[in-house]
């Protein structure tokens, strides 16, 4: 068994010892260890060349990232968490994701990008939000969200060797759940979501720390005697409109869970593909468990409350269901 | 003083000056006829910065420019119909037709934009010359700003970075006295630009931005060093524009008195002065100058008319490398 952080730190370690290009920079991630331990003993291994630790600039290290992937390196940039990246916004959006197109397809931009995500440490309303719809938002990136161990290896892997700027979001509850991770085999597309757990009766769809919400959920309601379906969205963009259709045109009941804010979420954008695309397979509204409208609080009950929990997902279900 | 270039480099540096200015009037009047639309920003006074650093910069080092690039453009080698065919829209515009005046890129030639966040290249330009340096090449990563962007957060993190790091970057600062309406004693506390840098350990250093042989000198100088030492140095270009910020500008913020004042230091009359009265050049050789851009602009806009559209179903072509299903 290997745990989410070793297994980034797995892929971490084949990408910078195969590729002389890759080199992976942000705050603390050499001498401390990376914030989240994820990066520890890779500055023994690769030298302060490849693992850059960088002041506290956000918009300037990833900026940085963006030049030296147009200038030919393999950057694996890592932000410290989702809240800091705000400030490097403008990087992100008005050169990575534009340079291509606004250059007429003659400069790229291969850089990957970590960052942790989410709340559920009680490190409350500047360290703990899901902002991964503000990068869905964006056409010219991509967005990817691994809720496994295995995905936590395989897309960064993947982000590296794609042609375009990836943001990878890892929930910051996921980093000690333990999986068995294949290093060997070839992996699935990243870019298609995945049906973690197979259900007739309902789809639970949600992504990255949702995934195993919706997963004990989705126990729950089988002692209930409902049969759900956990659909695991992976890439939330492009988002994999198949799957979730076919998943939701087999059941015909959808909720949605995501730990953004509900307006303007991922979560009303997949319900509005599915009332767009799959309307007359829907036996019910389709439902949406979100983060309350509020800054994440830092009292633990608070931020319980405000956040989607199983019990949340599971009283949707059964509202859909129709039985309360 | 005499100017202390040869008669072929003062041909070569009006030359470009006199192929920039004639670009932007063109430019200002076939925006007048709505020929190029949205933002124009003409480089019309600042002449001598883009072409005595492009004159002074290798074919092989990073140019990062801003939203006033046409000049540079053109002096590093995008011909002028592909820049004027960028601001029609056109398809066989040198970003095609995506871009726009504000965004004139080319790969071959290491022009790495046309950057319309005001200090959003810094960091892209520090990228490239990190790059560079994880590579081993001896290339220099020139990067225009203008004072405004002295006051972003991007410019300190840039140096600091660029300085820590060290980093082969040469940050050129195009002070034109104007952040677009605001006047720099209005918008920076140390108007001296080239103070702030050395803070950064940071090597800076300022010129006279309207002569262009001394534009050239200084940029050549800083380069080298650049490349000899592998850190960061900057230079501050002291310009001034002569048109509008952009062509929505009435320009309230400054008086005609001004702008008259600035003129009399116009980057091509002085040298055209100073060349004729070292012996260097004659009226003739302006003339033929003048015959040679005209013919140069006119195709150009021929270039531009003649383009196709790009057509509408190839709209997200380009936004990934390859379509997203």
């Amino acid at each position: 068994m290997t745990t989410y952080r070793d297994a980034i730190r797995t892929a971490l370690q084949t990408l910078l010892r195969e590729d002389p290009r890759v080199f992976l920079m942000g705050e603390d991630v050499g001498r401390y260890g990376g914030p989240y331990a994820v990066s520890k003993g890779l500055l023994e291994e690769f030298g302060e060349e490849r693992i850059r630790d960088t002041p506290l600039c956000e918009s300037t290290f990833v900026g940085a990232g963006i030049g030296a992937a147009l200038g030919g390196m393999r950057p694996i940039v890592e932000v410290m968490t989702v809240n800091f990246s705000l400030l490097a916004l403008d990087q992100v959006v008005n050169n990575a994701a534009a340079m291509r197109h606004m250059s007429g397809g003659q400069f790229a931009v291969p850089l990957a990008v970590r960052m942790a995500t989410g709340g559920g440490k009680q490190i409350a309303a500047q360290h703990s939000h899901s902002l991964e719809n503000w990068y869905a938002h964006v056409p010219g990136i991509k967005v990817l969200a691994p809720a496994t161990v295995q995905d936590a290896h395989d897309m960064l892997i993947a982000a590296v060797e794609d042609p375009d700027p990836v943001f990878i979001f890892e929930h910051q509850m996921l980093y000690g759940i333990e999986g068995s991770l294949d290093t060997k085999s070839t992996p699935p597309s990243p870019w298609k979501a995945a049906t973690r757990r197979p259900g007739k009766d309902l789809s639970l769809i949600a992504y990255g720390g949702s995934v195993h919400k919706a997963l004990s959920a989705a126990e729950e309601l089988h002692k209930e005697g409902v049969s759900a379906e956990v659909v695991d969205l992976r890439s939330l963009r492009p988002l994999d409109h198949e799957t979730i259709l076919g998943s939701v045109s087999r059941t015909h009941r959808a909720v949605v869970i995501d730990e953004a804010w509900k307006t303007g979420s991922l979560a009303s954008e997949i319900s509005a593909i599915l009332v767009e695309e799959a309307f007359y397979e829907l036996d019910a509204p389709v439902l949406r468990v979100c983060t309350l409208e509020v800054p994440i609080p830092y009292a633990k009950h608070l931020e319980e409350a405000a956040i989607p929990q199983v019990e949340r997902i599971v009283e949707a279900a059964r509202r859909s269901m129709g039985s309360v | 003083m005499t100017l202390d270039i040869s008669r072929e480099h003062a041909l070569e540096l009006l030359r470009d000056m006199i192929r920039i200015r004639r670009l932007e009037e063109k430019s200002a009047e076939l925006y007048s006829k709505q020929k190029i639309r949205g933002f124009l920003h003409l480089y019309i006074g600042e002449e001598a910065v883009g072409v005595g650093a492009m004159h002074a910069l290798r074919k092989d080092d990073n140019i990062v420019a801003t939203y006033r690039e046409h000049g540079q453009a053109l002096v590093r080698g995008i011909p002028a119909g592909e820049i004027m065919a960028e601001m029609y829209g056109k398809a066989n515009g040198c970003s095609g037709g995506r871009g726009g005046s504000m965004h004139l890129f080319s790969a071959k030639r290491r022009f790495y934009g046309g950057h319309a966040i005001v200090g959003g290249g810094l960091p892209v330009a520090v990228g490239l010359a990190l790059a560079d340096k994880m590579k081993g090449e001896s290339r220099v990563t020139a990067c225009f700003f203008g004072d405004g962007a002295t006051d972003e957060g991007e410019f300190h993190e840039s140096l600091n970075l660029a300085a820590l790091w060290k980093l082969p970057v040469l940050f050129l600062c195009e002070n034109n006295e104007y952040a677009m309406g605001t006047a720099l004693y209005r918008h920076v506390s140390d108007q001296d630009i080239a103070n702030n840098p050395p803070a950064y350990g940071v090597p800076a250093d300022s010129v006279n931005g309207m002569d262009v042989v001394a534009v050239e000198r200084a940029v050549h100088n800083e380069a080298e060093l650049v490349r000899e030492t592998s850190k960061p140095r900057f230079l501050e270009l002291k310009t001034y524009r002569f048109r509008a910020h952009s062509m929505y500008d009435a320009e309230l913020y400054r008086t005609k008195e001004e702008v008259e004042e600035h003129k009399k230091h116009d980057p091509i009359e002085s040298l055209k002065a100073r060349a004729i009265g070292d012996g260097l050049l004659t009226e003739a050789d302006v003339e033929a100058i003048e015959a040679d851009a005209a013919d140069e602009i006119a195709a150009a806009v021929e270039f531009a008319e003649q383009g196709e559209w790009e057509p509408i179903s190839e709209i997200t072509r380009h936004t990934y490398a390859r379509n997203l299903s």
